[in-house]
C-alpha cells in the first residue's frame, strides 16, 4: 500500500451519452513517471482530468496516499497545453501564487529559487505578456514545484512550443526531476517525448478509451532516443498506435 | 517610424483644417445672416473665456458628469461582479436590467424633474442612469468569461475564496471594466448635455440653450458644441490612460 501514490479503480466517465473513459485502472507507484500516449480524441484528457479531481468520475474510484479524491488539491498540480499563467500578475507573482503561511520574505525567497530553478532568474518583475512561449511554461513549471506537489499533472504541456524549445523543456524536467522527487503523470502525443522521460508508458485505446498497452522503459538516463532499445520501443508503440 | 507618426499628427489636422475652410467658404459665400463664420466662433469663445462664464459653465458640467459617475461606478462594478459570479442573481436580474438599458436616458427627464426637481440632483440622477448599465453588463460578461484555466488553477492552488476574488476574479475582469467606463463616461457626456438644456441655470447644456434663446448667439452655440467635444475627447483620453497599467496591459497587447 505504501509504495502506491495513486490507486485508480475502473474508473469511468462520460458526456451525455458519450462514453469517454470505458474503465481505466491503474496505479501508479510513489515517484514515477508514467506517460500515457493515444489516438487524439480519445479521452486522454478527461481521463487526467478526473484522476486530477477536476472532473468527477462517473463510476469508479481514484485514490491518492489510499484517501478518495473528492476534488483538485494543491497536492497534485496540472500543468496543460495552453498554460494558466496569470496575465495580470509578474513572473514573481504568479510563481508565489500558490503559496501561504509562510512569511512574505520566505515566500519570495522561495520563489526566487524556483524562479533559478527553470532557468528566468532576472525576469522576476516581468510580466507573461512580456515572455515567449517556452518562459511561459517555465513560470507554470516553477508556479507548479514550489508548492512541493507530490503530484504533477502534466496535459501536454510542450506541444504548443516548437519542436526545439520542447526538446528542451524536456530536458529541463528531467533535471528537475532529478533534484525532486514527484509523481507525474504525462499525458503526450509524442512518443519519443514518452519514451524520453517515462519509466512506463500506457498506449490507450480509442473512445471509450481503456488501456490498451502497457511498455516499461527500463532505460538509464539521460536517455538516448538514437539507441537501438530506444528506436526498439519506438517501434513497438507507434505499431500499437496503428502507424 | 518618424513618417507614420508625422502623417498621424498632419493628416487630421489637414482634414480639420479643410473642413474649416469650407464652413468659411460657405457662410461667406451665402450671407446666411444667422450662421456664424469660424472666424465668428472663435471671437464669440474667447468673449465667454473673458468674462469667466465658459469656465462656470464646464466645471458645472464636469461635476455633474463626475458625481452621476462615480455613484454609477459604485453601484455597477460591485452589482456586475455579483451577477457575474453568481449565476441565480445574474439570471433573476439580467432581463430586468436588459429591459431597462434601452431606455433612453433622456426618456427619463420627466421623471427626473418629478422625483428631483429641476435642481443639481436631476442631471446627476440622469448620469448615473445612462452610465450605470454600460459598466454593469460590462462588469458582468466579464465575470462571466473569465477564462476556465485560470479559475482552474486557482481552484488547484485550493486558494480561498477572498485569495481568488482579490487576485484572479476581479485582475481579470479589470480590462473589462475599463472599457465600460469608457463607453459609460462617453454617454454621461452626451447625456450631460441634454439634461442640461432643460430648466437648469448652468453647464454647457444651458449655455447652448441661452445662447440661442439670448438673440440667436449661434456663435455661442457652435463653440459650446466645439468645447463639447474637446472635453468628451479628453475624458475619453483620461480613461484610457488606465488601459496602461501594467495589470491591464495583457488585454491591450497583440
Amino acid at each position: 500500500m505504501s509504495d502506491k501514490k495513486i490507486v485508480i479503480d475502473g474508473v469511468t466517465k462520460g458526456f451525455g451519452a458519450l462514453s469517454v473513459v470505458g474503465g481505466v485502472s491503474l496505479d501508479v507507484r510513489d515517484g514515477e513517471f508514467v506517460a500515457i500516449v493515444g489516438p487524439s480524441g480519445c479521452g486522454k484528457s478527461t481521463l487526467l482530468n478526473v484522476i486530477a479531481g477536476f472532473e468527477r468520475p462517473d463510476g469508479g474510484t481514484i485514490r491518492i496516499d489510499g484517501v478518495q479524491t473528492t476534488g483538485p488539491s494543491a497536492n497534485g498540480i496540472m500543468i496543460s497545453q495552453h498554460g494558466s499563467v496569470f496575465p495580470w500578475l509578474t513572473v514573481q507573482e504568479n510563481v508565489m501564487f500558490g503559496l501561504s503561511g509562510a512569511s512574505h520574505r520566505d515566500q519570495v525567497e522561495l520563489a526566487g529559487r524556483y524562479i533559478a530553478m527553470v532557468g528566468l532568474a532576472g525576469f522576476e518583475a516581468s510580466y507573461p505578456h512580456e515572455l515567449s512561449g517556452g518562459m511561459l511554461k517555465r513560470v507554470e513549471l516553477a508556479r507548479a514545484l514550489v508548492v512541493k506537489p507530490e503530484i504533477l499533472y502534466m496535459d501536454e504541456p510542450f506541444s504548443a512550443l516548437d519542436a526545439l524549445m520542447s526538446l528542451k523543456m524536456q530536458i529541463e524536467l528531467r533535471r528537475i526531476l532529478d533534484e525532486e522527487r514527484h509523481t507525474v503523470l504525462l499525458i503526450t502525443h509524442d512518443v519519443e517525448e514518452a519514451i524520453y522521460l517515462a519509466d512506463r508508458i500506457l498506449v490507450l485505446s480509442a473512445r471509450p478509451t481503456t488501456i490498451q498497452t502497457t511498455f516499461h522503459v527500463d532505460l538509464p538516463h539521460p536517455r538516448k532516443l538514437s539507441s537501438p532499445e530506444a528506436q526498439e520501443l519506438r517501434e513497438a508503440i507507434l505499431k500499437e498506435l496503428g502507424l | 517610424m518618424s513618417n507614420s507618426k508625422l502623417f498621424r499628427i498632419a493628416a487630421p489636422v489637414f482634414v480639420i483644417a479643410l473642413l474649416i475652410a469650407v464652413w468659411w467658404l460657405i457662410v461667406d459665400r451665402s450671407n446666411n445672416p444667422i450662421f456664424p463664420t469660424p472666424g465668428q466662433v472663435a471671437t464669440g469663445a474667447w468673449e465667454l473665456v473673458q468674462d469667466g462664464s465658459l469656465w462656470e459653465h464646464i466645471t458645472a458640467s464636469l461635476f455633474r458628469v463626475g458625481l452621476g459617475f462615480a455613484l454609477a461606478f459604485l453601484v455597477a462594478v460591485p452589482l456586475g461582479l455579483w451577477m457575474g459570479w453568481v449565476s441565480g442573481a445574474f439570471y433573476t436580474l439580467n432581463p430586468l436590467f436588459q429591459m431597462l438599458r434601452p431606455i433612453s436616458p433622456i426618456a427619463w427627464i420627466p421623471v427626473a424633474i418629478l422625483w428631483f426637481g429641476v435642481g443639481d440632483t436631476s442631471p446627476i440622477f440622469l448620469i448615473f442612469i445612462s452610465s450605470v448599465f454600460p459598466m454593469m453588463v460590462q462588469t458582468t460578461m466579464g465575470v462571466r468569461t473569465i477564462d476556465r484555466r485560470y479559475l482552474r488553477a486557482a481552484a488547484n492552488f485550493g486558494v480561498s475564496r477572498t485569495v481568488l476574488f482579490r487576485r484572479v476574479v476581479i485582475p481579470a475582469v479589470l480590462p473589462e471594466i475599463i472599457i465600460g467606463m469608457r463607453i459609460g463616461i462617453g454617454v454621461a457626456w452626451l447625456v450631460v448635455v441634454a439634461a442640461e438644456m432643460i430648466a437648469l441655470r448652468s453647464g454647457l447644456g444651458y449655455l447652448i440653450m441661452d445662447s440661442r434663446n439670448a438673440g440667436n448667439r449661434y456663435d455661442l452655440v457652435i463653440a459650446s458644441m466645439i468645447i463639447i467635444g474637446v472635453i468628451g475627447l479628453l475624458l475619453d483620453g483620461a480613461t484610457r490612460l488606465l488601459e496602461r497599467m501594467n495589470t491591464v496591459k495583457w488585454r491591450y497587447v497583440r
